[in-house]
Parts: C-alpha cells; structure tokens; sequence
C-alpha cells in the first residue's frame, strides 16, 4: 500500500505555500522564489481504477459545486463533460485489443494535468488570474479572471470551462488548499483502490516505476508512465497499460503541445494587438465625446434580466 | 465470510463470480488490488457482462446467468480429470471417504425420493451408511463405488467443457483457461478466494450456487487457509449482523431455529438438535445447542424462564410452514391474510419481486407502518406518478404512518461487516426533526403494548408482560444495554466445568464468551455468536488497534469477529494432519506437541489433537461436506437446472422446468415466461451500479448527478437487429410489466450461443424509482418473477426473461 497522508491536525497551520512562491503569473511577471519548493504530482494508476466516481464525489463535496443532475445519454459519463462543477471526470472507453480479441474497458479519469509548461497561463490575458506555484500546481484566481476562455484555446487537454454563472474559469485545482496545510487532493483521499495517489513528483515516478513492472509482468509490454514532455512534463501523471497508445484512453492527447497561437500571442501578435487595442479605444472615446454615452432601456433590462434567470436555472 | 476483508491480500486467485466487488463493493475491492499490486495476485471474473471488475481482471469469462453450477461442476470435473485435487485435505478434511446409503440415485435432472406434486423430496436415502457402532462407516482408501467422492466424480462427469460452453455459452477456451488458473490452486502452497454475492444468491437455486464453489474450494484444500476461503460480499452494511441476529421468520439469534408446530415441548425441540457425533471424538460444537437456547431464553424472558416451565418455551411461536419470508408474507398479503404491516429499514415496493402483485398486496392492508429515514416509495405506494408508479389513489383504503427513524450516522452501535467482523461505531450527526432511533421506536411500541395487554387482557398476553426488559430508561434502551445483553451475563456464579474453583462469571457480571453459557437457567445471552463482544475487558467491537504480527492481516486487536474474536473460520484445516501449516508462508496455527497456537484464535479445542478431532467442529462429522445428507431441499449434490425463465431447456435434464424443489405459489406459475419463449426472447438479468447504493443514494443529489437516470444495457448486435440507438428510448416487458428506459449499447455485453442458439443479454440496473433526487425510473422488480432459492427464498432477480423494442420517448 502506499503510505497514506495522515489526517490533519485540528489545530491551525500556517500554509506551506503563498504568493512568494509563485513561478508564473498571467500577463504579468513575478520575482523568482527565494528557492523552490519540491515538486508535487498525482499518479493516476489507470490499471488500478475501478471506474467507481468517488474521485467524482470527494471533488464535488470538497470544492462544494452544484451540478445538476442530468439525464443518461446512453454511456457511463455523468456529467456527459467537465463543466465548472465537475472539475473531474471518469471517462470510459471500450476497446477491442486487436493483438489479444480480448475487450479492455478503459477508464481514465480527466482533468487539469497542471502542466509544468502550461498554456492556459500562458495564453491568459488577465494579469495574475492565472498562476503557477514552485511546487508545480497551476491555479485559477477567480477575481482576477475576465472569462474570456483564452485559457481553453491554451490548454493542450481541452480542461478548463467558463461558467455562466459568474463568467470566469474552472478546472481542478489539484486541492491547492489542501496541499497547502500538508494534505493530499480529496480524489486522492477517496480513491479506494489507491488509483490516485499524491506524493513528491519524484516518489510518484518511483511508485509508477514499481506499477510498470506488475504490468508488464501480466503481458502489457507497452505500460508506461504518461508525462508528456512537449508540456515540460505534467504534475498529474497516469500509469497507462498501453502507454504507446494514450488516445485509446478516450482521447488523451498522444504529445501534447501549447498551440502555436498561444506561443505567437505572446510574442508578436501581443504587441500588435496592442497598437489595435489602443487605436479602438482612440475611436471609442472620440465616439462618446461625439455622440454622449450609452442609455440602458428598459428593453435591455428585461433581456439581462432573463439572461442571469436562464443562468442560474442551467446551473441549478 | 470464513475469512476477513483485510485477508483477501494474502490470496494468489481471486475469482469474482455471482458478484462484481469493484462495483458494489468498492471499499472492499482494495484488497483485491492490494493482492494484486503486491503478490501478483491474478483476478479472474466470471460475468455474462463484462464489468467494472472485468475492466481490472487478468482473465474474463462470460458466461449466461443462471448458469454457474454447471461452469463449477465443470471446474471439479476438470480437477478430478486432471488430478488437480489436495488430496490429503480431500481424504482427511472433507466426507469423501463417506459411504452414502444404498437407494440414493441421482437420474435425468432428479435426486432420490421426489415427489412432483409437493414439489419436494423425501430425504431419507440422502444419508449416510451408518455402522454397527453408531458412526458413519468411512472408507479412507476411496474405493468404495458408494463413497462420496466417487458418487461426486460420477455427479460431475457430465459437465465436460463441451457441456459447460453448451449450457453457459462461455467458449471452451476460456472456460479453460480459468480452469488452468483455478486447478494450480490445488498445490498446497497456492489459495484461491471466492468472492460473490448477490449474483449467486439471486437465483431459484442460490445456494447450491454457494455449495458449488464451496466444494470446489475444498477440493483444492483452500478453506480455512490465508488467502482461500468462500467469501460472501454482503450488500447492505449489517445485513450480515442482520442474518446472525436471526432477524428471519425461521430463526433465533445465533442460527438456532424457531420451534415448529411438531415440537410442543422443550425435550421435542432438543430431540432434532442433539448434534451426536457420526464420528469418534468429534466436537460437534452444536452439542452445546441448549446452553445456547436456553441463555436466549433467559435474555427474553429473565426469571420468567424457569427450569420448571421449559425455559418459557411455550412463548416461542411455533412455525405451521418452513418460513414466512417476505415471498410468503406477500402472497398471504394479496390474498387478503394479513392487516397490518410494519415495514422497518427495507422499501419493499422497489425490493420484493414483481411489483404489480407488491402494490395489489399493499392495497389490501388496513395499516401500513413504515420506519425508515428517507421518503421510500412503499410509504408513498398508493400516490400516483404516472407510469413509475400507475395506481388510483381513491381505490386504496390502506392507511399508511410514517415514522421517521436516524440513520446509521446519527445514532451509536455496532455494524457486522462481510467478515463477521463488530465494528462499534458513534453518531456522527444530530438526527434530523423528529426522527427517533429505530431502538427507540420498538421501546415506546412495546412498553403500549405492554400496557393494552395488561389491561385488556388476550388470548396469550405472556410472552408480551413477561418479556424482559431491563433498561435504564424503559422507553429508550442505549445501544451499550442492548449489547450487553447480547454479550449474556452470570446470573449465578459461573464456574470452570473441568475445575469448579475456577470461577468464570461472579453473579450479575458480562460473560467471558460463550465457552462460559449454561443451560442450567444461571446465564443468560441474547445471541451466542456474538458472546464476547462486550464483556468485563470492555467493548471489544469499539477496539481500534492496527496491531498485526507478521502481517497476516488478522488484526485481532481491531474490533470483535465472531465467533471468539476468530478471523478465519476453520483455521484447524489451515495445518496438515500433523498439525504443521501446509504452507509455512501461510501459517495461521500450528500444534506444538500441546496445544494449538498462532496468529488467530484457533477455531478448535486448544488441546484437540490433530488427527484425532476433525478442523469442522460444527459438523458432528468433523469433516466437511461434499456431500451434505439431507440439508438442503433441492439436493445433497448441486445439479444444473435452468432459471424458472430460461431462453433454453436444460440440456442435462430437458423434462426438469427450473429448480424442481423451488417453491412456486399458484397462480405465479402462470405469470412464468415458458422456456426458450418466442414472445420473450431474450435473457435478462438485474444488478447495482458502484454510483448508488440500492434505493438509499438516488436522495442524495450528487450520487443522482453520478448516474442520474434509469436505463438498459444491450449489446451491439442486439441494438443492429431491433434498431435501438444508442442514446435512444426502448420498451423493456416481461410476462409480468413493463419498463421504458434510455438504451446503453455496448461491446460489454455480447450475444453467447447456447445449446445452438444465441442468446441476447438485456442489463437492468437497480437503483431507480419515483422518489428522491434522480430522474424517476423503474426498478428491475416490474418485471422480475415471484420465485425464490429452493432453501432460503431469495427472489429470482438475475435470470428471467424479456423482450425489448425501441420506442420514441419516455411515456410518462
């Protein structure tokens, strides 16, 4: 078994990360860390997991969303996506192994890998709604976000959603409030085959290490570890049985890179946008100054009005 | 479980069959991986649909529910073939060298002694050959064509791999393969774990599902050893502590059985529990029947039970039937026999078989009592909600009383897990509004009852003024109380039998354990089983020490498990003759020239010597049964018999319609689809989902997010020739009703070929209905049939037959 992190104490504990440990802010720049700290990650056993959605659960709970409840569409996903409350999701995908006619039901359990490249941070234009710490997690930082969904263009793994709601992004935080007072993400706490396991990045290489070897052993000469290096490595990693194959896991992306228009926004096209930016306001403000300000109707109350009812009843 | 939870990761086979542990029993199933990740443990499932244990096995079989006896006869037929039998344990453990009566024959699906009007069996001949000194004659060389291991080889030869893939529909080389698997296990240094439930229990012959395996376990000489074992995976948390406090119409606490109407007087009842040893110097532990019956008397009955009066056995009901199960109780009820139901803890609407006849029966109650802490569909049976739940309120007079009661987090006491294991748990939680503790409820039930009967009088008003009721608080007993009195006391002082100056028990003290009971009225005890549990050293259940020598797994110091705080029943067989472990990795206990000792608690005398007393102190035998005499209704051997709906006729026994000593109540017969039915071709079968618990989860909002909406599994070639998309609508109906449902298509199921034919599977999973958080849905039991397992009337929930059509949405 892997040693499990001890509960908590009840007493209050300073947090073992803050703002001086950040690495990377969005659309903005931060003073190196003083040192930094030692990279953690989660291991998804693929082999291991049941497929049984307490990670689903433990997340729903710890994070206290409010995902509806919705109808099956004739598969095992529930909800049928990510969304901004389910931060996680157990995908399943049947699949007839051509080598062995044997079906392999593979269950792969999504969400935020926290790259240690990360596109979404890099293609944020709000300065820190984004933020990358030392010990690799990659968080959002609500109140800073402007819900522009450039961080979805961003990510490799198609992970964050916007909510309607409040108009700004959600993904799995990699229960950065938890690691924060020395304990492991709550799927990991849940997990009861020990599928998910959280450690340092490096113990959980070493556990992997073990699990490819039992793999092997039962005939899976392909088992790997999947931590894609075009990301520059990821802090959720997965023990996969066909590791030469990571699509077969309903999609997961075989080398995953940042999109060459996130990687140009912040070169040239930043600049250039900029001049653009400058000139519409130019135009806008000449605009008001022109023809006086907006009026709001009572016709375009009524609209928004409806608009956060169709909201809130969506997310209900 | 003869074994424990925590065991399971000493196992080098699991084999999950009659059950799907990584779906129902999640928390368990880390045993499995543990096994697995650290012993390199293989798992194989067995399931006519591939899994969510399937997804994580090294090896899946599929095979057609209804059909395990036959793949397990298969198995030992295979091991007998190919010499892959323990044979010291078989010859020294088990009855095989029994020789069984002239007149036992076992011909064309049928034992000796059948009588097809009663649907029952006249038993005699199903017995022993007994010898001039009174014991059972044994002949240990296994020549004797009259023994029971060559009955059992003949019993099995039929069930060749040809005829396991001809009846099951699993491919022979599959079959195969798990029987490769399987027969390593006979090495003595090599265990295999049986891990089932519901899947087995389900059916018209459930137990002799059971026995199948069990015998195959005992011929690989993997009972009582770490990592073996046949271990039941039970559903609800406590339904085990549930069957060992006798909460069945046939039982008292501690598998002692309820007088019947034969057995007027105490000396009657004792004349068929006597448990004479059929062997020299056997334990037979049963013969210590009437310390343990008359203890109970005296926890029921305090000094109203005397010496004089029989221990006030003539309070006891006597049973005029075998059982009023709830298939019984229900038919009684539709037929208009009883007025008053009080339904605790269970939502028999969603539960008991064939709905329609649940809700008619409902309806003809006066007064239906529900205690459960959530809004079940029974208390609600009389509302209308269109097609989930079609009645006409103004056309039922029944008057039904809601009392809330807590749940399991809300109140303190003890829960007995698969393992046997008392686990004493504290509430978590404040009761919500006037919710009550159920011990509560009983308490104020009782104590008016008491007092209606005190001044009313009635026809036999004793048994209710005389209970014993010793309770701090009369009308709210403290779970500590009520088990402490299950534990028993000394109501005299308790005295060493082999040394009278060793005192066991001062008067009015918790007893030691159950070696200490008396049938002489000085003790008392509420279930013999659990003595032990909380006794002068304390609580044992609320012990919480992860102790464990050796890493064996058996943890005795967290918890109690009965009996005697022992981890693995049978420990004895773990050790060869002599009394060394048959594998030194896996030493449990061993005799060291004295006495046995070790990792467990020996579940024999300690000074018992080996060769001379048997490891299955329970059977008067000392051995176990291959063979089990006159024990079960339906067969001292299992036999295939098709389910009481079946898409094929028994190739074994083609004039033999389902399991011929199954119970059927007129008028259900009618409502059976006939076998290989044209109108409902194809095989259905029902099951749970890991994202709900039976119909508890589905009022919990995120378990309803998990799987929010009833719906059917069908393959791919099955969904091509009806024209079912995936995603799409279908009518699912059965002799009896009728389910809409959304179509899962998937390659998890696929068509088998039995006795030539193919054979669709449609999965109906369980947790739906038309109260709680989820979308309103059908339970399976619309259309399942009203029939249950010949011996202990479990209902038929995993084989029976349907036909499906799609249709264009959801009629309600």
């Amino acid at each position: 078994m892997f040693p499990p992190i001890a509960n908590p104490s009840v007493t209050d504990v300073a947090p073992r990360f803050s703002e001086k440990d950040l690495v990377r802010r969005s659309a903005s720049t931060v003073p190196a860390p003083a040192e930094r700290l030692t990279e953690v990650a989660k291991l998804i056993d693929v082999s291991k997991c049941i497929g049984c959605k307490a990670c689903q659960t433990a997340c729903i709970e710890w994070n206290d969303t409010h995902p509806e409840v919705g109808v099956n569409a004739g598969v095992y996903e529930n909800p049928p996506d990510l969304t901004p409350d389910m931060f996680t999701l157990m995908r399943f995908s049947e699949w007839e192994n051509p080598e062995t006619n044997n079906l392999e039901w593979l269950i792969r359990k999504d969400g935020c890998m926290h790259c240690e490249d990360p596109g979404c941070l890099k293609a944020c234009p709000a300065p820190g709604a984004i933020v990358q710490y030392s010990n690799g997690i990659v968080d959002f930082v609500h109140e800073n976000c402007i819900g522009c969904g450039y961080c979805i263009k961003g990510c490799p793994f198609n992970i964050p959603r916007i909510s309607r709601v409040d108009h700004t992004a959600y993904k799995c935080t990699l229960c950065s409030d938890r690691v924060a007072v020395g304990q492991g993400p709550a799927c990991a706490k849940a997990c009861p085959t020990q599928a998910i396991v959280f450690g340092t990045k490096e113990e959980m290489k070493q556990h992997a290490e073990g699990r490819i070897t039992d793999l092997k052993a039962r005939g899976y000469a392909n088992a790997g570890l999947y931590d894609p290096p075009g990301v520059g490595g990821t802090h959720v990693m997965y023990v996969l049985h066909h590791a030469d194959q990571p699509e077969l896991y309903s999609g997961l992306p075989k080398e995953p890179r940042i999109s060459p228009l996130v990687e140009a926004w912040k070169g040239i096209t930043k600049y250039a946008g900029l001049t653009v930016l400058g000139v519409a306001a130019g135009v806008g403000l000449l605009h008001h100054l022109v023809m006086g300000p907006n009026r709001v109707s009572d016709t375009d109350e009524e609209n928004a009005e409806r608009l956060v009812r169709s909201d809130r009843h969506d997310s209900a | 479980m003869t074994n424990s939870w925590t065991d399971i990761r000493n196992t080098d086979l699991v084999v999950i069959m009659g059950g799907n542990a990584a779906e129902a029993h999640p928390c368990g199933f880390k045993w499995v991986t543990e096994a697995k990740a650290n012993r390199g443990a293989k798992l194989i499932v067995v399931d006519p649909r591939y899994t969510r244990s399937a997804s994580v096995s090294d090896l899946y079989a599929p095979i057609r529910q209804g059909t395990d006896i036959a793949f397990l006869l298969g198995l030992i037929n295979y091991c007998i073939e190919n010499d892959k039998v323990q044979r010291d344990y078989v010859k020294a453990f088990t009855n095989a060298g029994y020789v069984v009566k002239q007149g036992f024959t076992y011909q064309d699906g049928l034992f000796s002694g059948y009588d097809e009007a009663k649907r029952d069996y006249d038993k005699s001949s199903w017995d022993y050959e007994i010898g001039a000194d009174g014991f059972a004659v044994v002949d240990d060389t296994l020549a004797n064509p009259r023994c029971v291991w060559n009955l059992l080889k003949n019993h099995v030869a039929v069930y060749t791999p040809e005829m396991v893939e001809r009846i099951c529909g699993t491919p022979k080389d599959k079959f195969l393969k798990v029987a490769e698997m399987v027969a390593e296990c006979s090495s003595p240094t090599k265990a295999m774990t049986s891990m089932y439930a519901l899947g087995w229990t389900q059916h018209s012959k459930g137990s002799q599902n059971i026995r199948a395996m069990a015998m195959l376990q005992l011929i690989l000489g993997n009972i009582g050893v770490r990592g073996g074992g046949m271990n039941a995976l039970r559903g609800h948390s406590n339904i085990q502590g549930l069957t060992d406090v006798g909460l069945m119409s046939n039982l008292l606490p501690g598998y002692l059985t309820l007088p019947n109407e034969k057995e007027p007087d105490l000396n009657a009842y004792m004349s068929t529990r006597g448990f004479k040893p059929l062997r020299p110097n056997q334990m037979s532990y049963w013969q210590n029947y009437r310390k343990f019956f008359v203890s109970f008397q005296k926890a029921m009955y305090g000094s109203a039970a005397t010496p004089e009066n029989d221990f006030a056995y003539d309070y006891l009901p006597k049973l005029d039937v075998p059982g009023y199960d709830v298939l019984r109780a229900f038919d009684m009820m539709h037929q208009g026999k009883i007025n008053l139901y009080l339904c605790q803890g269970f939502n028999a609407l969603q539960a008991f078989p064939n709905k329609q006849k649940i809700t008619a029966s409902l309806s003809k109650l006066k007064l239906l009592v529900v205690m459960d802490p959530l809004a079940t569909e029974t208390a609600r049976f009389w509302e209308n909600h269109g097609a989930h739940n079609d009645v006409d309120p103004s056309a039922i007079q029944t008057e039904v009383i809601e009392l809330p009661s807590t749940c399991f987090a809300e109140d303190d006491g003890s829960l007995t897990n698969s393992g046997r294991w008392l686990q004493w748990h504290w509430a978590g939680g404040t009761p919500p509004g006037e919710a009550k503790r159920d011990t509560w409820i009983m308490a104020q039930i009782h104590l008016r009852l008491k007092e209606l009967y005190r001044g009313e009088g009635g026809a036999f008003p004793d048994p209710i003024l005389n209970l014993h009721w010793p309770y701090a608080d009369p009308g709210d007993p403290t779970a500590e109380e009520i088990a402490q009195e299950i534990n028993g006391r000394a109501l005299a002082k308790v005295t060493d039998t082999a040394d009278p100056t060793k005192v066991l028990a001062e008067a009015g003290k918790l007893l030691p354990g159950f070696a200490a009971l008396r049938d002489d009225g000085s003790t008392s005890c509420g279930c013999w089983i659990y003595s032990g549990c909380f006794n002068e050293k304390g609580n044992n259940m609320a012990r919480r020490d992860t102790d464990d020598p050796d890493e064996t797994g058996a943890y005795l110091k967290w918890a109690f498990s009965w009996p005697a705080n022992r981890r693995i029943l049978y420990n004895r067989a773990s050790a060869d003759l002599n009394g060394k472990a048959w594998d030194p990795d896996r030493k449990v206990i061993e005799w060291d020239g004295a006495k046995w000792s070790g990792y467990d608690v020996p579940d024999i005398a300690p000074t018992a010597k080996p060769g001379e007393v048997g490891p299955f102190i329970m059977n008067p035998e000392g051995v176990s049964r291959l063979f089990t005499r006159g024990m079960m209704r339906d067969g001292p051997f299992p036999a295939h018999y098709e389910p009481f709906e079946s898409p094929i006729v028994n190739p074994v026994a083609p004039n033999v319609r389902g399991n011929p000593a199954a119970r059927v109540f007129e008028g259900d017969f009618r409502q059976f689809a006939e076998p290989a039915s044209a109108e409902f071709p194809y095989a259905a079968t029902s099951y749970r989902l890991t994202e709900h618990f039976h119909f508890w989860t589905k009022h919990v909002v995120v378990n309803a997010v998990m799987q929010p909406e009833f719906f059917v599994e069908i393959s791919e070639q099955l969904a091509a020739e009806k024209g079912i998309a995936k995603d799409g609508w279908v009518r699912v109906w059965s002799k009896r009703g009728s389910v809409t449902a959304k179509a899962m298509v998937t390659k998890r199921i696929k068509p088998l070929t039995c006795d030539g034919k193919t054979v669709h599977i449609v999965g109906i999973p369980l947790h739906w209905g038309f109260t709680g958080a989820a979308k309103k849905g059908f339970g399976p039991n619309m259309l399942t049939p009203y029939v249950g397992d010949a011996n202990i009337e479990t209902p038929e929930y995993k084989a029976f037959l349907v036909n499906i059509e799609p249709v264009s949405g959801p009629v309600a």
